[in-house]
C-alpha cells in the first residue's frame, strides 16, 4: 500500500472510530458532528470529480447542493401536511421514504446540472468560475422570493424521513446511513478514475487537444462528469437537509460552494479522499475555534491562507507527497 | 463582567433561595458576522439580568450561529445531546428561529424567544413550551397603519424586502391602515441603492411612506431618501431606528417616527434601573433588543422562583403567568404564548450628540395578534 | 410612466453603472495584467469606506476623508500585495480563489474587531445634501449627479493612463507578454505592486463615495463584489472599456428590471402577484444578462480569445 492509501485507511477509520467512541461515551452531539463531517464530505466528493480530475472548478455547485435539500424539504413537507405536490395532469404525492426522496434529489440535480452544465462549458477558465456563480446566484435569488416553500424563511421538517428497517432518529443509525453512502460513492468515484470515461476526462484537462486528436470531444466528456458531480452533491444536499430537518436558501448561497471548495483544497484537489478529510479537518476547526474567540474567522482564514501558500496539494498532499497524485 | 449592582443581586439572590434543581439556559445567538450587533445586545441584556438576580442555580451556555440555520440547528441539537439545556433562547432571525424551535419544543425543551415571531409559530405551530417575549413579527407594522389612520394618512406607499418577513411586514401594516395604497413595492433582500424606488415614491403621489428594511437597507434608504428632496413623512418600524444603528443614519433620520413596544423613556422604575445599569455596565445606551434580552432573563428567572424546572407543567404555568417587572411595565402573555402588550410610536431625537428616541403616542393598547385564533393549545 | 421619470430612472441607471465602474475597474486591470482573481476586491472597498468615515468623524472634512479613503486602500493593497498576493500569480484559478477569500475572512472580522458590530456614519458634505433641479424640471440629488462625473472623470483618466501614459504601455505590454517587458528591464515586481494598489485605491474610493449614501458596515463588500464580477465577465475579462460597457449595461438593467417588471406582469396578472413574481425576477435579471452573454460570447463583449 501506498502511503496515501494508508492515509485513506486513517481517515475512513477516523470518521467511523470517533462515533462509535461517542456511542460508548454517551457523546450523541459528536455523532451529530461526524454525521455533518460524512455529508459534506460526499458533496466534496461530488464536486471533486468536475474540479479535480476534470479541471472544472464550479463556484456554484451549492445550487444543486441546495436542489437535493430542497427536493428532500419538499417531499417531505406535502407528506407531513398530507396535501399532494400536484393533480394536474397526474397525480404527485410527498413521501417520507428516503430512498425515493434519495433518487428525487439526484435526478432533479443531475437535470439542473445538465442545464447549467450545457451552457458554462461553453466557456472556460475564470469565465466557467463566475457562469457557474452566476446560476447560483439566480436559484438562490429565486429560492429565496419564492413563497410557496418558506423563502428565505426555509422550511421546517419535524421528524427525519424514513429508511426501511431503521430508526433514523437515532444519531449513530442515521450517521450509519450517511456513511455507507460516502462509502459507495467513494467507490464510484474510484471506479470512475480508472475507467476510460475517467482516464480522458483526466486527458481533457491536460491536453485538451491530445483528447480531440483522438476523436472525443471534451465538451462531451465534461458534461457527462458534472451531470454525475452534480448529483452526488445533491444527494448530500438531500441528507444534509435530513440531518437538520430543515431546508432554506443558505443552502444555496455562494458562501457554500466556496465552503464546499475549501473542504477539498484542505484535503488536496484531486485526491479520492482529499474531501473526506478536508471536510472532517473543516469540522473540527468550526468546532474549536468557534468556542476560542468571537473572531474566529480571522484565525480560519489564516488557516486557509497557510494551506494555499504553503501545504500546496492540501493535507494528503503534505503526508504523502506531491508525485503520489494520481491524475 | 463586572457586578456593579451588588445589593440588588444579594436581595434578589435571598428571595429565590430555595432547594431546587438547577436551571441550564443554552443561547444561540448571532455573534459574528453581518448581524452581530443584534445579537450581541441580546445577549448583553439577558446577562444583565442574570447577574443581578446573582443566582448560583442558573447555568447560561452562549454560542454563536453565525446567523447561519444549519449551524444554529447543529448548536440545538449539541445543547440539547451534550449539554443536557434545559430552556433554549437567544436567536434573532425568524428562518433561525423556524429552524430550530419546532425540533427544541418538540423533544420537551422550553424556548424563549427574545426577537424572532414567525407567524407559524403564533397560529398553527403553536407550542406550550415555546413563549415569546418580543413580538409577533407582524406587530410593530400592525401598530404603524393604526397610527397612520390616527394622523389622518389617506395615501401610503410601503415597501419592504422580497422575504417572507418583508411580506408580514406589509400585510401586518395593511391589516390596519385604512386609507389607499398609492404603491407597494418588494426590493431584493440585502439591495444597497433605492434610488429607483424614491423616484416611483417621488411620482406616486403618497401622502406617507411606509418602510420596513431592516439593518443596512434600512440605513442606505434612509441616508438616499433624505438626499433625494422627497419629504413625505416617513414611518417604520423600530429595527431602522434602533440605538445600536441611529448613530450611522445620524441627521436622515430626525423626527421620523417609528413603531415600538419599548424606549428607554417609558417611565417606570425597572426600566429606569435597567437603562442606568446597562449604561454603566457596557458604556452605551440599550437598545430594543437588549431590553428584549433583558425582559427573557428576568421571566425565566421569575419561573424559577415560583416552580422547579424538573415539573414541566408547573414550571410552564409559572412562565405563562409573566409574574415579573418588565421593562415595557404591563406584560402578559396571550393563549398562544405571545405578548399583549402596548406598542408605541417614537419620534428620532438628539440628546446632545446621541440620536435616540422618544415616544409621542400610543399606536394599538393591549394588542395581541391575528394568528392567535389559529393556535390550539 | 412619465418621460420624466423615465429620464430619472435612466439617471438612476446610469448613476449605479458609473459606482459599478468604480469598483470593476481595478479588478478588472488586476486580472488582465497579472491574471489574478482577487475576491478580497470587496474588502478594500469596505475599509476604503471604513477610513473614510473614520476621519470624517475626526477631522469632519469630506475631502480629507476621500483622500484617507485613497491611501489607506491603496495602503492596505501594497501590502497584502507584498506580502500574500504576489505568491499566487503562478498559481491555478482554485489558489487564488480561495486565498483571497481567507482574505475576506480576515479583513471582515479583523475590521469588526477594530470598528465593532454596527455600522458607522459617514454623511454627505453639506454642499451636496439634498436635490438640484434638472433642466427639464426633474429633481435629483446633487451628491449622485457628483457620483456620475466623478465615475466619468475617472473613467477617462483610466483611459488616459492606459493608452498615453510611459505606465500605460507598460501595463499593456504586461498583458501581452510577461516576460518579454520583465526580459526589456521593466520592474515587473515594482510594476504589479503599482497596478494592484491602483485598482485598490480605486475600489476605497468607490467604497467612500457609496459609504456616504449607504451604510458603512462589515460585509458592505461583497455583494458589490459579486456585481463587479458580472460586470467584467460581461464586459470581458481585463478590459478597462468592457468594464465600462459592462458596468453601464448592468447599471441599466437592474435599475430599470426593478422598475418595468412589476410594470409588466401587472398588465396579465392581480397586483400583489404581479410584484411578487415582478420583484423576484428583477433579482435574477442581472445574471440572467450575464449567462446570456457567456452563452453567446464565451470570453465577454470585449475579452481577447
Amino acid at each position: 500500500m501506498t502511503r496515501e492509501t494508508w492515509i485513506n485507511v486513517a481517515a475512513l477509520a477516523v470518521l467511523l472510530g470517533v462515533p462509535l467512541w461517542a456511542l460508548m461515551a454517551d457523546e450523541p452531539f459528536i455523532i451529530t458532528l461526524a454525521t455533518r463531517a460524512a455529508i459534506f464530505a460526499l458533496a466534496g466528493v461530488g464536486l471533486n470529480l468536475a474540479l479535480g480530475t476534470g479541471g472544472l472548478v464550479s463556484l456554484g455547485h451549492a445550487a444543486f447542493f441546495g436542489i437535493g435539500g430542497y427536493a428532500m424539504g419538499i417531499l417531505a413537507s406535502h407528506a407531513q401536511a398530507y396535501t399532494p405536490i400536484m393533480e394536474v395532469p397526474f397525480l404527485i404525492e410527498g413521501t417520507k421514504s428516503m430512498p425515493v426522496i434519495w433518487l428525487v434529489a439526484m435526478v432533479t440535480s443531475a437535470l439542473a446540472a445538465l442545464a447549467i452544465g450545457a451552457l458554462s462549458l461553453r466557456t472556460s477558465g475564470v469565465y466557467f468560475i463566475m457562469i457557474t456563480l452566476a446560476f447560483g446566484q439566480m436559484i438562490y435569488y429565486f429560492a429565496i422570493s419564492w413563497p410557496a416553500y418558506g423563502g428565505e424563511d426555509g422550511l421546517s421538517i419535524y421528524v427525519r424521513n424514513e429508511f426501511p428497517g431503521l430508526n433514523t432518529l437515532v444519531p449513530m443509525q442515521f450517521f450509519g446511513l450517511c456513511f455507507a453512502i460516502l462509502c459507495l460513492a467513494l467507490l464510484l468515484m474510484n471506479a470512475i478514475h480508472k475507467s476510460a470515461f475517467g482516464l480522458a476526462l483526466s486527458a481533457a484537462r491536460q491536453n485538451e487537444t491530445r483528447v480531440l486528436s483522438v476523436g472525443m470531444k471534451p465538451y462531451h466528456l465534461r458534461l457527462v462528469a458534472f451531470v454525475i458531480s452534480g448529483a452526488v452533491t445533491g444527494l448530500a444536499g438531500a441528507l444534509f437537509a435530513d440531518l437538520n430537518r430543515f431546508v432554506s436558501p443558505t443552502m444555496l448561497s455562494w458562501q457554500m460552494s466556496g465552503e464546499i471548495i475549501i473542504f477539498i483544497i484542505i484535503g488536496g484537489v484531486g485526491r479520492l479522499f482529499g474531501p473526506v478529510i478536508g471536510a472532517i479537518i473543516f469540522i473540527l476547526l468550526e468546532h474549536t475555534l468557534g468556542g476560542l474567540s468571537e473572531f474566529w474567522h480571522v484565525y480560519l482564514g489564516a488557516l486557509l491562507l497557510g494551506i494555499v501558500l504553503f501545504a500546496k496539494g492540501g493535507v494528503i498532499g503534505a503526508l504523502a507527497g506531491r508525485e503520489k497524485a494520481h491524475d | 463582567m463586572k457586578l456593579r449592582s451588588a445589593a440588588l443581586a444579594a436581595a434578589m439572590a435571598l428571595v429565590g433561595a430555595t432547594a431546587q434543581a438547577d436551571v441550564k439556559v443554552g443561547m444561540i445567538t448571532t455573534l459574528s458576522g453581518g448581524g452581530a450587533g443584534l445579537g450581541i445586545d441580546v445577549r448583553d441584556g439577558f446577562m444583565l439580568a442574570v447577574q443581578q438576580a446573582g443566582r448560583d442555580d442558573l447555568e447560561v451556555v452562549i454560542e454563536d450561529d453565525q446567523r447561519k440555520p444549519d449551524i444554529a440547528v447543529q448548536l440545538a441539537d449539541k445543547m440539547i445531546q451534550s449539554e443536557k439545556v434545559d430552556v433554549l433562547t437567544g436567536i434573532i432571525w425568524s428562518n433561525l428561529a423556524m429552524a430550530v424551535v419546532p425540533a427544541a419544543t418538540a423533544q420537551g425543551k422550553f424556548y424563549l424567544s427574545p426577537n424572532a415571531g414567525p407567524s407559524p409559530l403564533a397560529g398553527k405551530g403553536c407550542h406550550p413550551n415555546y413563549f415569546n417575549v418580543a413580538w409577533q413579527n407582524d406587530n410593530l407594522h400592525e401598530a404603524a397603519g393604526a397610527y397612520a389612520n390616527d394622523t389622518g394618512l389617506k395615501n401610503s406607499f410601503i415597501l419592504a424586502p422580497n422575504y417572507p418577513a418583508g411580506k408580514d411586514a406589509l400585510t401586518g401594516y395593511k391589516r390596519f391602515f385604512e386609507g389607499a395604497l398609492s404603491g407597494e413595492l418588494y426590493t431584493k433582500l440585502g439591495q444597497t441603492d433605492y434610488a429607483a424606488e424614491i423616484a416611483q415614491i417621488r411620482a406616486s403621489g403618497a401622502d406617507s411612506v411606509y418602510f420596513f428594511l431592516p439593518g443596512g437597507m434600512g440605513i442606505s434608504f434612509l441616508k438616499q431618501y433624505a438626499a433625494s428632496g422627497v419629504d413625505l413623512p416617513l414611518v417604520g418600524p423600530a429595527f431602522s431606528f434602533d440605538q445600536g444603528i441611529l448613530q450611522a443614519v445620524g441627521d436622515a433620520a430626525m423626527g421620523v417616527k417609528n413603531t415600538s413596544q419599548w424606549n428607554k423613556d417609558i417611565d417606570n422604575a425597572t426600566n429606569a434601573a435597567f437603562v442606568d445599569s446597562f449604561q454603566a455596565e457596557y458604556g452605551r445606551l440599550p437598545s430594543l433588543y437588549a431590553s428584549q434580552g433583558f425582559d427573557t432573563a428576568n421571566l425565566l428567572i421569575s419561573a424559577m422562583g415560583k416552580a422547579d424546572i424538573a415539573d414541566a407543567d408547573a414550571f410552564r404555568a409559572a412562565l405563562k403567568a409573566a409574574d415579573f417587572d418588565s421593562v415595557r411595565g404591563e406584560f402578559a402573555f396571550g393563549d398562544n404564548h405571545h405578548p399583549v402588550q402596548d406598542i408605541y410610536v417614537r419620534e428620532v431625537i438628539k440628546e446632545g450628540d446621541v440620536y435616540t428616541n422618544k415616544i409621542i403616542a400610543t399606536g394599538l393598547s393591549n394588542h395581541s395578534d391575528a394568528y392567535a385564533g389559529d393556535c390550539k393549545m | 410612466m412619465t418621460t420624466l421619470l423615465f429620464i430619472e430612472q435612466m439617471l438612476n441607471g446610469l448613476q449605479f453603472g458609473v459606482m459599478l465602474f468604480l469598483m470593476s475597474a481595478g479588478l478588472t486591470l488586476v486580472f488582465g495584467v497579472m491574471g489574478l482573481i482577487n475576491l478580497a476586491h470587496g474588502s478594500l472597498y469596505m475599509i476604503g469606506a471604513f477610513a473614510a468615515a473614520a476621519v470624517a468623524a475626526a477631522t469632519g472634512s469630506f475631502v480629507l476623508a476621500l483622500m484617507a479613503s485613497l491611501a489607506a486602500a491603496a495602503l492596505a493593497g501594497a501590502l497584502i500585495e507584498l506580502t500574500i498576493i504576489r505568491r499566487l500569480y503562478d498559481r491555478d484559478h482554485l489558489d487564488q480563489v480561495l486565498a483571497t477569500f481567507a482574505l475576506i475572512l480576515i479583513f471582515s472580522e479583523g475590521t469588526r474587531w477594530l470598528f465593532g458590530s454596527f455600522p458607522l456614519f459617514l454623511d454627505v458634505p453639506p454642499l451636496l445634501a439634498g436635490p438640484v433641479t434638472l433642466p427639464g424640471g426633474i429633481e435629483y440629488p446633487a451628491y449622485r449627479l457628483s457620483i456620475i462625473v466623478i465615475g466619468l472623470l475617472v473613467a477617462v483618466g483610466m483611459f488616459g493612463l492606459i493608452n498615453r501614459t510611459r505606465v500605460g504601455i507598460r501595463i499593456r505590454a504586461g498583458e501581452a507578454d510577461r516576460e518579454m517587458i520583465a526580459a526589456l528591464g521593466v520592474d515587473i515586481a515594482k510594476l504589479y505592486t503599482f497596478v494592484f494598489a491602483l485598482g485598490a485605491a480605486l475600489a476605497g474610493f468607490a467604497g467612500a463615495l457609496v459609504g456616504a449614501i449607504q451604510s458603512v458596515q462589515v460585509g458592505m463588500g461583497e455583494p458589490v463584489l459579486i456585481l463587479a464580477f458580472v460586470v467584467i465577465v460581461i464586459g470581458g475579462i481585463g478590459s478597462i472599456k468592457g468594464a465600462f460597457v459592462g458596468a453601464l449595461l448592468v447599471g441599466f438593467t437592474d435599475t430599470m428590471g426593478r422598475v418595468l417588471l412589476p410594470q409588466v406582469f401587472g398588465l396579465f396578472l392581480e397586483p400583489s402577484a404581479a410584484v411578487s413574481v415582478g420583484s423576484a425576477l428583477a433579482s435574477m435579471l442581472i445574471y440572467i444578462l450575464m449567462a446570456g452573454v457567456l452563452v453567446f460570447r464565451p470570453r465577454g463583449l470585449y475579452g481577447v480569445a
